[in-house]
This record gives structure tokens, sequence and C-alpha cells, in this order.
């Protein structure tokens, strides 16, 4: 794909590809020390995919491949191919960047940058040069609303993105990932670090958002994985357990070793 | 048998660490006692150095000989001499260096018969030549008038005579300085242009006009400078001979003894913007130290506009580009080595490389035509900043890598993931969060650089500017012009001064000066930093 189709990012009226993420055998390597083996799974568009499995599993990893963020790690190698629609990751004549402007991404602990409201949601069109104050103004408003943010901020979008709450900040910095109409939607745990009313308004905005992103969550939340997602992997120790419709998997586990995890047995 | 709270309970001293928060308060209290009490002794000494004393009138008595001696008690001292005989002394200064040689002198407390306050005394500051104690007997006029100091008109007279003196030391200045220095220019220009094979009959005849109007302007001078030298002040000295000074050359008069608090505390505050605003006279001794102000305040200036840049891009390109490995590891260790090295190593390299080196070719390629006058190839402010940048490029190396590791990696993949590229990153969100760390090096550098006076005795700095490296001549900004600099200052106040007596009170009121002007602009900086600080404040929970 040329780079001026992939910033041409109106969504094409197809319909969605059940395997839009296609992760190929792939396998990750922190140095000599492995972090991902030969993962196999499709993530189907315009659905959201959580990942779970206890702390070091590699579901953050797998997620932060999703957009090359971990290429910023020396030594850092990999085998197989992720591809996104039909492009492959690691083509060689890919930009990342041009990657990661189809690819927002959430964090664990909300991360606004040091400037005003406004000025966070419209960091990644200003990076991309564009700068038309018209364009920016309907970009923030329709990014904010998107988050559900709109109304609380409308009247302070130049105020410090510090003097909002927590829950608020990280709803910004999700409106901040999709101002620039990315395809997909990366959350690594996007509610760690807020409290239960927040994470119910978040989990809401992330089923609402579907409609328009393919969505991957990472999560260490059981209930979270059930109220919002349509498909979960259970990844352990680098090893994809388990992939399926969530339902299915959280009524009727296939591994043991699921079973085990998402009753609780361990963590 | 042991009660289980008699167990745990501590025994000695030694064991509740208790000598240690001795020793380590002791050690603490010594260096905060040492540091104050130097701030302090400077202080004191410094502002009072501006405070005008009384005059007293000392009549003493030595091997038979009668000497009445007017003047300040400036210290006393106990001496033992020869013969191991204990002197009871006290140091006079009594001005009138022409009439006594020394300006200063020592009297044995067991010659002194009277010590009296004289009314009459008068203190002069005079353009040339040492303060006049004495006092006052009559006005000798040019006409060959004269007016008695007992005439009620006396004063009057003499004031008007000075404000009309300053009128004319203006127009002197004026002539001297601007007239005299455009045609000099203009001459210059002229030789310059028949060195560069154009010996035309125009230079000539402008070069004839150029001098005569030179030769006029030199005669007013002239006049200018006799009409200075026509009126005369009498006074009587202490030991009674009459001393005369051309009232053109008087610039204060002030009388100690009839002064009251108020009026004294005027002349505080006057001999104290005198010292902030004048130019030095007297080989630096009398006057004020407004060119070494202004040489030390442009040359910081300069160097902290080198330095910033400089070490910002190194420290980018060590902490976000660089692979970190044993290579970075050892260019660190040497950078921060470079920062040990000792300031006068700087020197001799700037003196090496930037004068006689880069300034070597400067000349040659933009100003050939004034050879084999060196414009560049010699020290001045230029080079002294440049040098002492590099002397302090160090530091802001460091403190800059500090700020950039100090931004939340959150925050880079966030503007990663957003599509920024590594510069966009850093240039729009690691280096807006990292400016007040950044600052932080800023006047750490400052602080280092403004009092540091080694390296630049050998690249710029001078006893005595004729001229400022800022003025209103044509190009307004003078990087090669030699430069004052307030340590340099004190260092030839206290130890290159032909009278380092008369020098001490300045030598305190500089060091001071230096202090408070380090501390001033450091504080400007910090006060930036703080309001950075808000504006970029990084969120915690």
């Amino acid at each position: 794909m040329t780079r001026s189709a992939v910033e041409s990012t109106p969504v094409p009226p197809q319909p969605d590809r059940p395997d839009f993420i296609r992760v190929d055998h792939y396998s990750f390597f922190y140095g000599d020390k492995q972090a991902l083996f030969d993962i196999d799974l499709a993530i189907p568009e315009r659905q959201i995919t959580a990942l779970i499995g206890p702390s070091g599993c590699g579901k953050s990893t797998l997620l932060r491949n999703l957009n090359r963020l971990n290429d910023l790690i020396d030594g850092v190698s990999h085998q197989g191919d992720i591809r996104i629609g039909d492009v492959s990751l690691y083509d060689p004549k890919l930009e990342v960047i041009s990657l990661r402007k189809r690819v927002g991404m959430v964090f664990q602990k909300y991360n606004p940058f040091a400037k005003s409201i406004y000025e966070n949601v419209v960091f990644s069109l200003r990076v991309a040069g564009r700068s038309k104050r018209k364009e920016l103004d309907a970009v923030v408003e329709r990014s904010l609303r998107s988050a559900a943010l709109w109304e609380e901020v409308k009247d302070r979008l130049h105020q410090s993105a510090f003097s909002l709450s927590g829950g608020q900040q990280q709803r910004l910095c999700i409106a901040r990932a999709i101002a620039n109409q990315p395809e997909i939607l990366l959350m690594d745990e996007p509610c760690a670090a807020l409290d239960p009313t927040a994470t119910l308004k978040i989990e809401d905005l992330i089923r609402r958002l579907k409609q328009q992103f393919t969505i991957v969550i990472v999560t260490h939340n059981m209930q979270q994985a059930t109220r919002c997602s349509d498909r979960t992997a259970f990844l352990f120790m680098g090893q994809l357990i388990e992939y399926g419709a969530t339902v299915q998997m959280f009524e009727a586990p296939k591994h043991e070793q699921t079973e085990a995890y998402i009753s609780g047995r361990f963590s | 048998m042991l009660t289980p709270a008699a167990r745990f309970a501590t025994t000695g001293r030694s064991r509740k660490g208790e000598p240690w928060v001795w020793l380590t308060a002791a050690g603490l209290s010594v260096g905060v006692t040492l540091t104050v009490g130097l701030l302090a002794l400077i202080s004191v000494k410094g502002t009072s150095s501006f405070w005008p004393d009384r005059a007293v009138q000392i009549e003493s008595v030595h091997d038979g000989e009668k000497l009445v001696t007017t003047g300040f008690i400036v210290q006393k001292r106990h001496r033992r001499d020869a013969e191991g005989v204990q002197h009871d002394e006290i140091q006079v200064f009594r001005g009138n260096r022409e009439l006594y040689g020394d300006a200063f002198i020592f009297l044995d407390r067991a010659d002194i018969r009277q010590m009296t306050s004289p009314d009459r005394v008068w203190l002069i500051e005079r353009l040339e030549g040492s303060q006049v104690l004495g006092e006052p007997l009559a006005l000798a006029l040019h006409d060959g008038a004269r007016v008695e100091a007992s005439s009620p008109d006396f004063r009057r007279r003499l004031n008007a005579l000075m404000k009309e003196a300053t009128a004319i030391r203006k127009e002197l200045r004026r002539v001297e300085r601007r007239e005299i220095g455009k045609i000099n220019h203009q001459l210059e220009a002229i030789r310059i242009r028949e060195k560069a094979d154009d010996p035309s009959a125009a230079n000539d005849a402008e070069r004839a006009t150029l001098q005569s109007r030179h030769e006029e302007l030199a005669a007013t001078a002239r006049e200018l400078r006799e009409e200075l030298e026509q009126d005369q002040i009498m006074l009587t000295a202490s030991d009674g001979r009459t001393l005369e000074v051309p009232v053109g050359k008087l610039l204060h008069v002030f009388e100690p003894n009839r002064a009251g608090l108020l009026a004294r505390a005027a002349e505080m505050m006057r001999r104290a913007w005198s010292f902030l605003s004048e130019e030095p006279r007297e080989a630096n001794t009398q006057g004020g130290v407004f060119p070494a102000i202004f040489g030390t305040v442009v040359m910081t200036i300069l160097m902290s506009l080198f330095v910033t840049p400089f070490g910002v891009i190194a420290a980018i390109y060590l902490r976000e580009y660089a692979k970190q490995g044993p290579l970075v590891r050892v260019v660190r260790i040497s950078v921060n080595n470079l920062a040990g090295v000792p300031s006068i190593v700087f020197g001799v390299f700037g003196l090496a490389f930037f004068v006689y080196f880069v300034g070597a070719r400067v000349d040659e390629w933009l100003f050939s035509s004034k050879l084999p006058t060196a414009t560049f190839k010699t020290g001045g402010i230029l080079w002294a900043s440049l040098t002492l940048a590099l002397l302090t490029v160090p530091v802001m190396i460091v403190a800059t890598e500090e700020a950039l590791a100090a931004v939340p990696r959150g925050m880079r993949e966030a503007a990663l993931a957003a599509g920024a590229s590594k510069w966009q990153t850093i240039q729009r969100i690691v280096l807006p969060a990292s400016l007040p760390g950044i600052l932080t090096g800023v006047i750490l550098a400052m602080a280092r650089g403004a009092g540091e006076v080694a390296p630049l005795m050998l690249v710029g700095v001078v006893k005595m500017a004729p001229d400022l490296p800022l003025d209103i001549v044509f190009p307004f900004i003078h990087p090669e012009r030699k430069f004052m600099h307030l340590g340099f200052h004190i260092y030839d106040l206290g130890f290159q001064s032909p009278d380092s007596e008369a020098a001490k009170p300045m030598v305190f009121a500089t060091t001071l000066l230096l202090i408070a002007i380090v501390v001033t602009m450091n504080l400007a900086a910090i006060l930036l930093r703080n309001r950075l600080r808000k504006r970029y404040a990084v969120s915690s929970f």
C-alpha cells in the first residue's frame, strides 16, 4: 500500500473482514529472552478483542507489536509476520510512522502531554503537518464528542490537560488516539489507573467506539473482558492458549489452564 | 531476669547512633558558619566602605617633632618592633598624596597628645590624584580676583564654577571621544583604501581636510583643558601647607564633620551610585566599576547563548540517538571529567585555538586590510565567552541529559504512537517537558562562568578598557573588543594596585557586587524556570 493510500483514512464501505489483523506464527524476543511463542490469531474488523492472561504472559508485548512500539527497545527481534489488511507490518518498504497513523493507542497510565486539551487532541494532526484552524477545530469537537468528553471541557479547551481528573485525562487520551481517524485502536489496560465510576464510563465508551474502530484491549479484569469484548484471547507464558468468542470462552473454556485462570485459581 | 522491654532497650548512646548525628550536624554547622561568615564579612565591609566617617585631627609628637594629621581612622593594629617593644598603632587616611607621598599614615597611640574633631575640614574628590582633605582658604579666579572662604559668597561661587566645569568636561569628552574618534576612523579608512592600491589625489585631498579638521578639534580640546585649569581653590592641609587644586578637576565636595545623619545617608547613596555608574579613576582605586559590571554581564549572557544550544544538542544526541554502549559510556565519563579540568587550561586552549588559530583566519579573510593590526587575533569578549562556554559545556550536557531522562516514558510512547517521528517527539514533547531541567543547567553554567577569572586573563580581560563592547558606534556590537570583568577587577585592585591600601574598600565593594550580580542572574533564571515548570508540569496521581 502506498503512503497516500494510508493517509486517506475514510473507512472503505466493504463488509468487515474477519481477519483484519492477522498474527501469523509470530514469535518475539527481547534479546535472548523469548516473550511470544508462535502466536497465530486473526482479529476481526470492528469488533472488540480482549487479550487476557497473567502478568508477564506477553499480552502487552503482543499489543505493542501491533503498532511496532516495541521497536524502541534495543535488541528486539521477531519471527513470523503480522498483517493489517493486506499490509505486512514488517514490509521493509513500510514506514512505521504511516503504520502508526492507522493505529491509535491508549495506555495503561493516562499520559496526556504537557499541553492544552486542544493541543493534546490535535497532536497527531500537527505532526502530520495539518494545521488548518478550521479542520483542527472540527477534529477536536468530533474526537472529544466520540470520547464523551466534549460537554465537560468545551469551555476550557485551552487549559492544561493536567487540570482534568484522572478519568477525564484517560478519555482525553482516547480522543487523542482517535483524532486522526485510525482504523485500529489499541488499549493497554485503559482502566487500570481509574476508579470504578470512571472505569464504567470508559467501558461504555469502548463499546460505542466499536462501530468505528477495530479495538484490541489488554485487560487484567475478567469482568471487563466479559462486559466489553466480542472475542477473547488467553495468553500464558508467551503462548496463545485459547482464542474464541468471549461468551463461549467464559462459559465453556476448552482448556484447563483457561478455566483455572478465569475462575481465579491463579493469576 | 530482664523484662521483654528491657531486652530491646538500647544501652549506650552509640547504639542510638547519636555520635553520628552530632558529627554530621557539626560538619554542616562548620560549613554553614564559614559561608555565612564570609558573606556577612563581605556584606558589612562592602557596604560600610561607602559610609562617610567623621574626620579627626590628631596632634602627635614623635622624637620631639610635632605632627598634626587630619584624616579618617581606618584601622587599629598591634606591632612589635625589632627590639620587641609593643606598639599600639592606628592607621589614618589623610589623602593629599602629592604633599605626603602616601595617603595613609600609621600613628603610635603613645605619641598622640590630642584628638579633636575639626569642624571646617573638607573632603574633595577630584578627577586626578588622591582625595584632598583640608580647610578651604580661598578661590583664586583667573581674572586675578580672590574669594575668601570666610566670604558668604564662597560656596555659591564654588558651586557655580563646578557646574560650569562639569559642562566643559562633558564638551571635552564629546570632542575628544566622538569628534576626534570619528576623524581618526575616517583617516584609517583612507589608509586602508590606499593600501588596497588606490593612491589617488582624491584621497590626499580628503586626508588634508580631515587633518586640518583634526587640528582644529585638537586646538578646541586644548582650550577646554586650559579653561579647566584656570580657576583654583586653595586649601590648608593639616600641617599648615597650602594646596591648590583646579576647580575644573573637582568632582565632589563633602563636609564630613558638618553633615548630619541624613546628609551622611545621602552621601552614602551618592558614593554607592557613583561606584555603580562611573568609570574607574586613579588606576581603578577611585571612581566606579561600571565598565566591569557591563563586561561581566555581557560576557555571561554571551556565554549562556553559546553554551545552551551546544550543550542541549550534544545531550540530545547522547541521550536520545546514540546507541547506549561502552562508547557512549566512555564519552559520558570524559564529559564529566572535562568539568574537572583546571580552568586555566581552558584559557590556554582558548588562546591557542580561538585567538591564534581562528582569530588569525578571521583577520586574514575579513580584516586583511587592517593587518598587521590584529582585529580578532587578540583577546576579546567573543573569544572569552566562547572559552567560558567550552568550560561550562560539561555542566550543561550533564544537566540536560538528566532532564531528558526524567521525561516520562509514557509521554514519548504516546507521541510515537500518535504517529510522530523521533525528532517530532523530541522537539514537541521531550524538549518542552525538560526545559526546566535545561534551565537548571544554564543556571549552573552561569554561576560557574560568571565567577571565573583565570582563563579570561588570557583571552580578553584587561584592567582598563577604553570602550564598552556594546555602544552607539556602528556596528554597535564589538565582539573583538577587550573588556573589563569584576572578578579580574578584584584581583587587579587587591594585588596589582599601586596603592593597595586605598583600594581595599573597593575590593570588598567589588566582591559584594560580583556576588550580587551572580545571584541576580541566577535568580532571574530560577524565576524563569519556575514559570516554565508551572506550564510544563508533569502530571502526578
